[in-house]
């Protein structure tokens, strides 16, 4: 079953990148929807941020002094000033490691 | 007038530093497929039959999180309908191409390769063989996403649970838009997201993750015709 959905998958990503290109007149797409496509990532992104950071595993809301949200507000300060990919995510994840095990034992 | 060898390794060159981040997410990607409980080599089979690290994240923790296949087939494709549009432009470069060539290129493109191939394009209009650019770009971020996915599946094996890594989802994520929090219109479509997700987030199938994005284009769509 899992192979089965990974070659689904992999066959809608193939056509995604391949129909404007190979199949589809590239003027099927106006820029109304070019304009509405370049907001895929901002639509995307924050609905597995957003559950990932105030949620826990079983899909209740963590109590504020989670430290998921102190390492996201790390991550994002990080990450807005330094536009460091590597550096938000490792300091995000120390952040919260040291909340973890050190702070919250 | 450029040899085609010459143009491929241009594009080479021109991701070369987005290797920093590339890299390190495809270390991660493979590192949490390992972590949430999938077999090694069906782990790696995303990085070969899919070839989109986001996608492949979600694709996972969606599987691993017990959301149907419908779920998470659907939610890799609303991700990646941006390539929609990538296609969309790059095709104008890639118009005169057989069709065999045209089927080859489209499974190589890919984020950081469209930004840098449509940069390069439109500043050198008379290039020659412009399809040349856009493969060095592709062919050598996936390379890349191949060797460093695997080595991330490896690495991932000798991490503890303790170490909570699924964090890294969330914050990879964080790390992708965190760019984008400088313009206002994308601020306002990712909080419509974010809290849609947050009060969809029990609706049945773990289909929050598809219907969040929809109504955060829809969102961003009629704030395009306020826009105006």
């Amino acid at each position: 079953m899992t192979w089965f959905s990974i070659i689904v998958s992999g066959i809608v990503t193939y056509f995604s990148r391949m129909a404007m290109v190979a199949l589809i007149d590239r003027d099927m797409l106006n820029s109304k929807v070019k304009e509405v496509l370049s907001y895929v990532p901002a639509a995307v992104f924050p609905a597995i941020i957003f559950p990932g950071v105030f949620f826990n595993d079983f899909g209740s809301f963590v109590e504020y002094s989670n430290p998921k949200i102190y390492g996201a507000i790390v991550a994002l300060i990080i990450g807005f000033y330094s536009k460091n990919v590597i550096a938000t995510i490792l300091c995000g994840l120390l952040s919260y490691w040291i909340i973890i095990f050190f702070i919250n034992q | 007038m450029l040899s085609k060898s010459k143009i491929f390794f241009k594009g080479t060159a021109a991701v070369l530093p987005h290797m920093l981040s590339v890299i390190p997410f495809g270390i991660i990607t493979g590192a949490i497929g390992v972590e949430l409980g999938f077999d090694p080599i069906l782990v790696y089979a995303t990085s070969l039959i899919i070839f989109g690290g986001a996608s492949q994240i979600i694709f996972m923790q969606l599987l691993s999180g017990g959301a149907s296949s419908l779920v998470a087939i659907t939610s890799v494709g609303v991700i990646n309908s941006r390539h929609l549009l990538y296609g969309a432009v790059l095709s104008e470069y890639l118009e005169k191409l057989s069709i065999i060539k045209k089927l080859f290129i489209s499974y190589f493109i890919v984020d950081q390769g469209f930004a840098e191939s449509n940069k390069y394009i439109k500043q050198n209009k008379n290039l020659s063989n412009p399809h040349y650019y856009i493969l060095g770009t592709g062919v050598t971020l996936w390379f890349c996403w191949q060797l460093s996915t695997i080595s991330g599946i490896i690495l991932g094996s000798f991490i503890p649970e303790e170490l909570g890594l699924k964090f890294a989802i969330p914050l990879t994520f964080l790390a992708i838009i965190v760019n984008d929090l400088r313009k206002l219109d994308h601020v306002f479509v990712m909080l419509v997201s974010g809290f849609a997700s947050l009060i969809l987030f029990d609706a049945p199938f773990k289909s929050y993750i598809i219907l969040s994005p929809i109504v955060a284009l829809i969102a961003a769509f009629i704030m395009l015709r306020f826009k105006k």
